[in-house]
Parts: structure tokens; C-alpha cells; sequence
């Protein structure tokens, strides 16, 4: 009953200006958009077939370059954490290098290697007639190029917080370095490898840049919600575009707030 | 402080940096912000440190409800009217042009010219898809002068009370087919944007050459097999260039500023349209001598050379 209070729970008073800011900061803009939401119209839009496929494309594309970012950038992470060789580095900031490129470029940079006069894209084009630009698969790479960065770094961080100890007990106990990796190493960077896949996602279904540029825009093949809100307030429909990031809000959240609380706490 | 929490809570936020100034700005003004007088806000540490006591989940809620009451306020303060710097005639200091994507080249030697005719002023632009720059003007952005590929991004902007006076129409542009160096997809004419073969960019309907390009094929008869409706003119090039399209309509300066990476094929006069493109100096300008010098400039005759010889034609 008469448990004293966790000293902890309570902020120490310099930090509550900053607290209060930082809060303001990335809620206010929020409370602006909810503020103009068009609830009336909000139903209609939810039928609107250009509105429902940008959103099934979204989920359908940023679902899978998040599955082709945990295949590909959990044993990239745990290179970077695990082994050492010169150029580690190098190869890092090399691997999260579309972080810091605006994305526009990214997406530049994937036609160039990628497209159709591309540096791999014409010999698979001449090869075999494939196309990854202005089709599906072309937003799913962009997304994954873009994407897969946060969780790497996310799981590399999350595998060097694990003690290495462990994993030499299971080797001395016999386990395969396979089944050390899958037994051991992982379910101890569970944490950061579901944050890092969740991070990956959220930024996956939110990237415009390298879409547009890599991908181009065609309703129902390219045009995803973040291009769909983007040319409705092109439109000078400024309801719709609301409406829209509303939706894509909602979404974001539903995912987001039962994640957190289960697996993300610290 | 006897006000209610969220009070004094927003004044926190203010104090830390979004002034009332830099909110009017951003368009905030009208949610009545400024009816806390947070401008002569103080905060006694004694609040301070009563803001400390309570827990930060009371703390994040006074702020969002003291934001969500603001934006609920609904009736607009004044706002401070735009300072038009004291009527200074000179022609000097920063001005911002918001202009189309398509006129990149033409402006920015432009903009050379101007500024070494008038030494001490200095001209930045925004260049931009014209729906893209009108929907920033709209929303409060600080520019001093909009040029406009299409009277449609115009009409807003005037009707809206953004520009000072109306818009003079300055140069007219045509449009062209645009292939890549060689003509990969062997493109002839406009027949060949209904072939599903090609890969085939327009404008997106939204922007003046989507606007345009679209009535061109329609007028013509033709329904394109489109793969891609890119977001200005500029990204539309780029993917010509880079030959990732086969074909694309777009302006013929744009053509020409492509040198020999793109080629132009005519679009037949009784096809083609003309696009005529307005500019206006803004109302919200703090520097409107120097932005009506600019607009000036663009319709003089030296200006209007520099234009020719960027491929624009003559306004009509």
C-alpha cells in the first residue's frame, strides 16, 4: 500500500520543457491534419477503387520488401556484428548509405542499375524481356532498398548487446554454428530483430521518393498511398489527400500500438 | 498562474522556439493561437517546478488538449499583416521565385542576368511541378513571385488573394514527342502511344503537361497505353533520357535543354496546343519593388530575348 514511489517515474524538472516540446513537435502536425479531416466524405473515399488499391498496394509491397529485408539484412547483420575484417566499416556505412540519401536519388540510382538501359537491367531485359520499373516488383525493390538499412542496423546493434558467452556454451555443448545462430543468437535479439523488421515496415509503406523515381505512377500497378496523397494534393484536393494520410495513420497505428507495448518495451 | 493547465503548458511549447510569428506564418494564426499572449508569456521557475510535480502523462495531455483548443479556436486574430519593408523602392535584397519545372534553364540564366543588372539583389528559386509550387503558395509559403506553366495553378492563386494584382501572361510554350537518343521504340508519331509494347510516359493529369499532353491524344483520337504518370515535366525527361521510356509528350524547350539525349519529333499543328504561362509578384512579398523589378525584367525585351532563345515563344 504505502510503497514509495519510484524515483524514475518521475521526470527530473529540466527535462519537462523538453519533454513538453518534443512532444508538441511531432503531435501538433497531427492535430493539424485531424483538424481538417473531411469525416462527411470520409466513407466514399473508402470505396473510391483508386483509393483501395493505393492502399492494398502499399500493404501488399511494403509487406514484401520487409520480408525480403529480414532474409537478406539479418545475416548481413550479423556479419557486421560478428566477424571482423577490414572494411567493416566501409562495408557499413556502405549498407546504410539509402538512409542518408534523399530518396529521390536512391530511386535514380536503382534505374541506373537496374532499369532498362541499367548496369544488371539490360542483360536481364535483353536475356529474358523482364522489367522491373513501372510494375510492382519495382515498388517492392524500392521499398527494400530504401527500407532495409533500419533494421539492419537495428539487428546488428540488437546482436552485439547479446553476450557472446552464451553462444560459445552452446558450441562447447555441441550445437552447430547454424543451430547456435538459430537457438541461441536470435531468440536473445528477438527484441531488436522485431523492432527492426517493424521500423523497416513503417518505413517501407511511407516511401514516396524512390518509388516515384524508380517505379513511376499508374493507379493499381505503382501508385501506393504515400504517390495517391501526394497527386490528390497535386489535384488541389486537399480533403482527399487528408483523408488519405488519415487512413494511412490509422493503419500505421494499428500495427504500431499492439507492437510496442508486447515486444518492444524496454 | 491560476489559468487552466493546458494554458501554461502551450506557453512552454511556445517559449521553446514556435514563436507566435513563425506559427502565423505556417498558416496557424487563424486557430487563434495567439489569444494565450504567448508573445509576453512568463514562465516563474515556482511554475516550473509545479509542472515538474505532475506526472508526464498529465503533462503530454494538457499539450495536446491546449493544441487541440486551438485548433478548435476557429476565429482568426489578425495576424500581423505582411511587413512590406517600409517602402523601400530600392531594387535590392533576397527574393524567391516560385517557377515551373520547365522554365529551370530559362530562370536560372534569368536570374543571373537580373541580379547583374541589380547588384545587391539576389533571386532564389523553387522550381517545381506548377500544381506542387501553387499548393505551397496557398499554404503560406514565402515566396515573392509565381510563375505558372498553365493558367489553371494561376487562377487559385490570384482568386485566393496570394497574388498583388492579376497575372501577365509572359511566354508560350508547345508541346513535342520526346524520344530517347535513337529511338529505340521506334517512335513516329502520336499514333505510337497506344501501342501497349512501348513503355509510354505522360504528365499525370494533374500537372499542365499532363493537362496538355492528355488533350493533344484526345484530340487526335488517340487513347495511350500509359505506364507511368510522373510528377513534372523534369522527371518525366529523366526517364527519357536515361532511355528507360520510350516515348513522352513534353515541352519542346525541354527538348532542347536535353541536347542530344532526347529527340523531338512535331506533334501536327492541328494536334498541338499552346501553352500560354502566367506570372504574378505575391502579395505575401517582403521585398515587392524587387519582385516587380523581376517580372518586369522577364517581360522586357532583353528578358524576352533570353526566352526566345531558350525555344519559348512570344506570350499571346
Amino acid at each position: 500500500m504505502s510503497r514509495s514511489r519510484v524515483p524514475a517515474s518521475r521526470p527530473p524538472w529540466p527535462l519537462v520543457p523538453f519533454v513538453l516540446i518534443a512532444v508538441a513537435f511531432l503531435v501538433l502536425p497531427f492535430v493539424a491534419l485531424l483538424q481538417r479531416t473531411p469525416w462527411a466524405g470520409l466513407g466514399d473515399l473508402l470505396r473510391d477503387p483508386v483509393v483501395t488499391q493505393a492502399l492494398q498496394l502499399s500493404l501488399v509491397t511494403s509487406l514484401a520488401a520487409t520480408a525480403v529485408a529480414v532474409v537478406l539484412g539479418i545475416p548481413l547483420a550479423w556479419v557486421l556484428a560478428r566477424m571482423r575484417f577490414t572494411g567493416r566499416s566501409l562495408l557499413r556505412a556502405l549498407v546504410i548509405l539509402p538512409m542518408v540519401l534523399p530518396p529521390v536519388v536512391g530511386g535514380a540510382a536503382l534505374l541506373f542499375a537496374l532499369g532498362r538501359r541499367g548496369l544488371l537491367g539490360e542483360p536481364v531485359y535483353e536475356g529474358t524481356g523482364f522489367l522491373l520499373p513501372f510494375s510492382m516488383w519495382g515498388v517492392i525493390v524500392a521499398n527494400a532498398f530504401v527500407a532495409m538499412p533500419f533494421l539492419v542496423i537495428t539487428v546488428e546493434a540488437g546482436l552485439r548487446s547479446v553476450d557472446e558467452r552464451y553462444e560459445d556454451a552452446a558450441a562447447t555443448l555441441g550445437a552447430s554454428r547454424w543451430m547456435t545462430f538459430r537457438r541461441v543468437t536470435i531468440p536473445m535479439a528477438a527484441p531488436s530483430v522485431i523492432a527492426g523488421t517493424v521500423l523497416c515496415w513503417a518505413r517501407a509503406l511511407g516511401e514516396f521518393g524512390a518509388t516515384i523515381t524508380f517505379a513511376g505512377n499508374f493507379p493499381g500497378r505503382t501508385q501506393t498511398m504515400p504517390i495517391a496523397i501526394f497527386i490528390a494534393l497535386e489535384r488541389g484536393d486537399r480533403d482527399a489527400a487528408v483523408a488519405l494520410s488519415l487512413i494511412m495513420i490509422a493503419v500505421s497505428l494499428a500495427v504500431l500500438v499492439p507492437l510496442r507495448d508486447r515486444w518492444l518495451a524496454v | 498562474m491560476s489559468g487552466y493547465p493546458g494554458q501554461w503548458a502551450a506557453a512552454v511549447l511556445i517559449r521553446g522556439g514556435l514563436g507566435p510569428a513563425t506559427l502565423s506564418r505556417l498558416g496557424l494564426s487563424r486557430f487563434g493561437l495567439s489569444r494565450f499572449g504567448l508573445s509576453r508569456f512568463g514562465l516563474s521557475r515556482a511554475e516550473l517546478r509545479r509542472a515538474g510535480r505532475l506526472p508526464a502523462v498529465v503533462l503530454i495531455a494538457c499539450a495536446i488538449f491546449a493544441m487541440v483548443l486551438a485548433a478548435c479556436g476557429g476565429d482568426a486574430s489578425p495576424g500581423q499583416s505582411a511587413p512590406n519593408g517600409g517602402g523601400a523602392k530600392a531594387v535590392t535584397g533576397d527574393i524567391t521565385v516560385f517557377a515551373a519545372a520547365s522554365l529551370t534553364d530559362a530562370f536560372g540564366r534569368l536570374g543571373k542576368d537580373f541580379e547583374a543588372a541589380h547588384p545587391g539583389a539576389k533571386v532564389t528559386f523553387n522550381f517545381a511541378g506548377s500544381a506542387s509550387l501553387r499548393e505551397q503558395i496557398l499554404a503560406g509559403a514565402p515566396a515573392d513571385v509565381f510563375a505558372s506553366a498553365n493558367e489553371t495553378n494561376m487562377t487559385p492563386v490570384v482568386s485566393g488573394g496570394e497574388a498583388s494584382g492579376s497575372a501577365t501572361p509572359f511566354v508560350t510554350n508547345q508541346l513535342e514527342i520526346a524520344v530517347p537518343a535513337g529511338n529505340p521504340g521506334k517512335v513516329t508519331g502520336l499514333a505510337d502511344f497506344a501501342n501497349s509494347k512501348l513503355l509510354i510516359g505522360l504528365c499525370a493529369p494533374e500537372m499542365p503537361c499532363g493537362e496538355f499532353g492528355r488533350e493533344i491524344l484526345s484530340k487526335a483520337g488517340i487513347e495511350p497505353s500509359v505506364d507511368t504518370n510522373e510528377t513534372d515535366v523534369r522527371s518525366l525527361l529523366t526517364k527519357l533520357e536515361a532511355g528507360e521510356l520510350d516515348a513522352g509528350i513534353v515541352y519542346r524547350t525541354d527538348v532542347l535543354s536535353a541536347g542530344d539525349q532526347v529527340n523531338g519529333i512535331e506533334i501536327p499543328a492541328d494536334d498541338n496546343v499552346v501553352a500560354v504561362y502566367p506570372i504574378a509578384t505575391l502579395s505575401a512579398s517582403r521585398n515587392p519593388s524587387t519582385a516587380d523589378a523581376f517580372v518586369r525584367y522577364v517581360l522586357s525585351t532583353q528578358g524576352q530575348s533570353t526566352l526566345r532563345g531558350f525555344g519559348f515563344g512570344p506570350p499571346t
